[in-house]
């Protein structure tokens, strides 16, 4: 398993997606079926072969091979394994290597659960992804070589940054990474629909589970790096609006959208060009999010090497990528035919709304992420936009949406009337009026109370449409049992996801609340905080297997009883001379106390720690309803109509054609 | 499937519009795809830097400004910082800013040794005072640049931002890093050493 081979196998990988994304496509073209048959063989030898390269390069880092220059940066002898591991995407080779290696899963996967596709369709399908991943194959193969050599080999590398040394973040990258790739599946079937010229029912039936399974990996990544932020910054804070964050809320709110108007076009046959007009630009969104933070062009704390002649290397990479599915949209869309008509009052009428929404807060994320490189580009300006921008552009696009979340799902198909669905929201608008009246007295701020009130709102109007689609409290309990197993589980899964975004708007909301308090104190002397009594009780050092830490112990107590004791610490690391806060959080599921160290001062006999507290009322739910949104995600791709069944197009031109 | 009947002229005529409208994205993307070749290729001819927020002030008197009180703390203008006999630190915050917080520690222990003038950008009164309430004040003289117009002609880029006045009212040092960072710190110390400080 030499690094040599790693790279031989990645160029072996490169050679199969270039006959992937050649020999299918024109198979499909001269509907020669031999040539669209070896499609699947194709994407699963290149998946074969990207997993080899990628083992190569684990196995340099797990046997800590520093004459790959690769680790060399990036690793040292005393490192923990799970970090050697994880360390072979934290960097940008790394990174890409695992990125292409997605993209390789993924062709797999259609190759592999797109059985019943036309095999026109999924010969095109696999073609595209198979020219997407040759395109990245060739960057890493060209700008950024994983298994790159020095000569002659140090003893020791150079190490990892400490704050990456986590094991939050040791999943974070594969998870994010899976839900931005795995919009590329629903990319190439837009791309295919546009070269078949056909979108229909059934297309929207394949495209779904492919964007909900990306967007549910997106969720977790997201929710993930959210909560990377949280307990290792150690700011308190959780989302600072930053390019490199902005890149992945970007992908998600288009990607939300597609899912949404995915389901317009498998049930009612509108909505086509846009969705596919979505897909696109979802991906698209994916890949220049990458491209902005690889080359550099925006400026963020998260620091990957930037080097802007690979910069150039992907731009032109997306430009081809882009550019081109861009340019056939325009070119093959307006023939595409227009579909069902439909009242503003409808099911279709509400996800319209939805769609307008998401792609509103959606623009608004991009203009602040964009800003500041294009007014330094053409004024010569250097500016910033930071978190008042974000929150008073967003959070007014955000309300309409969490109102019409909440009726949205109960509106029938075609045309629909308001008056009945509100009658049926009676409990939940009571609910809703009682929560806006607690949080009236516990919350302030307007948009606090506001979000707080929408958030109880999306969760009782949730509640409410599952509850009667089982038909809770109007038939026996054994009857609404046989309705929940012939319920779909892609309605379930809805319903669990609006849930979901309920509970983080709602932590979110409450957070806003948070106190902090920074002190600086002598051993044995307490501070009062949200009622509770903090009281550092010792300081120790202690070594650590790379490290050595300073770590506090602080007793929290409420009304006299001990609540909990934490031990925050600050560790500094010999190898890259850096240190790191850990931050000790004790959690209730209501609120998080939180605690770190700061800095030691004044004379050795008597010294004085500064401790930062803080009180965050609801803090774990924001990262929990993330974690409900994906399981609703999770269930909806349960749902056996995802898979078999329906996906079988209507006896049509396809059948005929390939003869 | 088709909604509407269409004769086939009227038809042509609505895809070529139809064909226009759908190319404005290709068109969008375009724009975008040469904007950033050209910050590519003005970030490797040195002539485009988004990293870099030092070189705007550096070097010059501070611009013309006068600031309202920001409780607990006395406003100030530029000619307060002008008329000073020894270096103060200019240092720009807000409440509403992580960084700035997690800034504090060192600014209360860098301001036994160096006056630290501040300036809460973009933020509420209350806020502001709220925040030195509970994080502790290490500024001698605050003032309130509630829409952020002071800190354009200053060249801020983002919060936290320190300034070094020397005598005279000149900005011999600029870092758009918080100060709890001890690189920043040092070259903050080099700074100060040289215009005569402490």
């Amino acid at each position: 398993m030499s690094p040599e081979l790693g790279r031989f196998a990645l160029a072996l990988a490169c050679v199969f997606a270039l006959a992937q994304a050649i020999l299918p496509i024109w198979g499909a073209r001269r509907r020669d079926r031999r040539l669209m048959a070896i499609a699947p063989g194709l994407a699963i030898g290149q998946l074969i072969a990207l997993l080899a390269s990628f083992l190569c390069l684990v196995n340099a880092a797990v046997t800590n091979d520093f004459s790959v220059s690769n680790i060399l940066e990036n690793s040292s002898v005393t490192k923990p394994l799970l970090y050697k591991i994880s360390g072979v995407w934290g960097n940008h080779e790394g990174s890409v290597l695992l990125w292409t290696l997605i993209l390789g899963l993924c062709g797999a996967a259609v190759a592999a659960f797109g059985r019943n596709l036309p095999s026109a369709l999924r010969a095109r399908v696999i073609g595209v992804l198979g020219g997407v991943a040759a395109g990245f194959e060739l960057f890493c193969l060209i700008t950024s070589d994983p298994f790159d050599r020095v000569w002659p080999a140090p003893l020791d590398g150079q190490g990892m940054n400490p704050l990456l040394q986590d094991p939050g973040l040791a999943f974070h990258p594969p998870i994010l990474y899976t839900g931005y790739v795995g919009f590329a599946v629903p990319f190439a079937f837009a791309i295919a629909a546009l070269m078949e010229g056909r979108v229909d029912a059934a297309w929207g039936r394949w495209v779904r589970p492919w964007a909900v399974a990306a967007w549910a990996f997106l969720t977790c990544g997201i929710a993930l790096g959210s909560w990377w932020s949280y307990y290792v910054l150690g700011w308190g804070g959780y989302w600072f609006w930053d390019p490199v964050e902005n890149a992945s809320l970007i992908p998600w709110l288009s990607g939300t959208a597609l899912m949404h108007s995915a389901i317009v076009v498998e049930k009612r046959e509108a909505l086509k060009i846009w969705t596919v007009l979505l897909a696109i630009g979802t991906f698209s969104f994916s890949l220049s999010g990458t491209f902005l933070v690889r080359s550099g062009i925006l400026n963020s704390v998260h620091a990957f090497a930037q080097d802007p002649a690979r910069g150039i290397f992907i731009l032109a990479l997306l430009g081809v990528v882009i550019g081109g599915s861009l340019a056939l949209f325009a070119w093959r869309a307006p023939s595409l035919t227009t579909g069902g008509l439909f009242a503003p009052v409808s099911r279709e009428g509400s996800l319209v709304l939805n769609n307008i929404l998401l792609c509103s807060i959606c623009a608004v994320v991009l203009t602040g992420t964009m800003y500041p490189p294009f007014m330094s580009l053409l004024f010569g300006k250097t500016i910033s936009v930071g978190k008042p921008f974000f929150d008073a552009a967003t959070i007014p696009l955000a309300i309409p949406l969490f109102i019409f979340m909440g009726f949205g799902p109960m509106l029938p198909w075609k045309r629909a009337q308001l008056w009945p669905v509100m009658k049926r929201l009676w409990v939940a608008a009571l609910a809703t009026l009682a929560a806006f009246a607690v949080t009236m007295i516990g919350l302030s701020g307007l948009l606090p109370i506001l979000c707080a009130t929408l958030a109880v709102w999306v969760i009782t109007s949730s509640l409410t449409d599952l509850a009667g689609r089982l038909g809770l409290f109007r038939v026996s309990l054994g009857q609404s049992f046989q309705r929940a197993k012939s319920l779909p589980r892609s309605a379930f899964g809805a319903g669990l996801a609006h849930i979901g975004v309920g509970v983080s708007v709602l932590g979110l909301a409450v957070m806003s609340q948070a106190q902090h308090k920074i002190v600086e104190v002598h051993v044995g002397q307490s501070e009062q905080l949200a009622g509770y009594e903090w009281t550092l009780t010792g300081v120790r050092n202690v070594p650590g297997p790379n490290y050595t830490a300073m770590e506090a112990t602080i007793e929290i107590r409420h009304d006299g009883h001990l609540v909990t004791v934490m031990h925050p610490s600050k560790r500094s690391f010999n190898t890259q001379n850096q240190t790191t806060t850990e931050v000790s959080i004790h959690t209730n599921g209501l609120a998080d106390l939180y605690g770190v160290i700061g800095d030691k001062h004044g004379p050795d006999d008597n010294p004085t720690y500064v401790l930062r507290l803080h009180y965050n009322p609801l803090a774990p739910w924001m990262w929990f309803g993330a974690l409900i949104m994906a399981m609703g995600g999770a269930l909806s791709l349960s749902d056996r109509r995802m898979r078999v069944g329906a996906p079988r197009r209507a006896v049509a031109s396809d059948v005929v054609a390939a003869e | 499937m088709n909604s509407e009947e269409v004769s086939p002229g009227d038809d042509r005529k609505s895809v070529t519009r139809r064909r226009l409208l759908l190319g404005v994205p290709m068109v969008g993307a375009g724009v975008c795809g040469v904007a950033f070749w050209k910050m590519l290729s003005g970030m490797q001819a040195g002539s485009f830097n988004p990293h870099d927020i030092n070189a705007p002030v550096t070097g010059r008197p501070v611009p013309d400004f006068t600031l309202p009180d920001q409780p607990p703390g006395t406003g100030f203008a530029a000619a307060d910082l002008k008329a000073l006999t020894a270096p103060v630190l200019v240092n720009f915050f807000a409440s509403w800013c992580i960084p700035c917080i997690a800034e504090m520690e060192a600014l209360l222990a860098l301001q036994k040794h160096l006056p630290i003038w501040g300036i809460a950008y973009k933020d509420k009164i209350e806020n502001a005072t709220g925040l030195l309430k509970h994080a502790g004040n290490p500024y001698s003289r605050i003032g309130s640049d509630r829409n952020g117009r002071v800190a354009i002609d200053w060249g801020v880029s983002g919060v936290p931002e320190s300034f070094l006045i020397a005598p005279g009212g000149l900005i011999v040092w600029h870092s758009a890093a918080g100060l709890d960072n001890s690189e920043v710190r040092d070259g903050l110390n080099a700074a100060l050493k040289a215009v005569g400080g402490r």
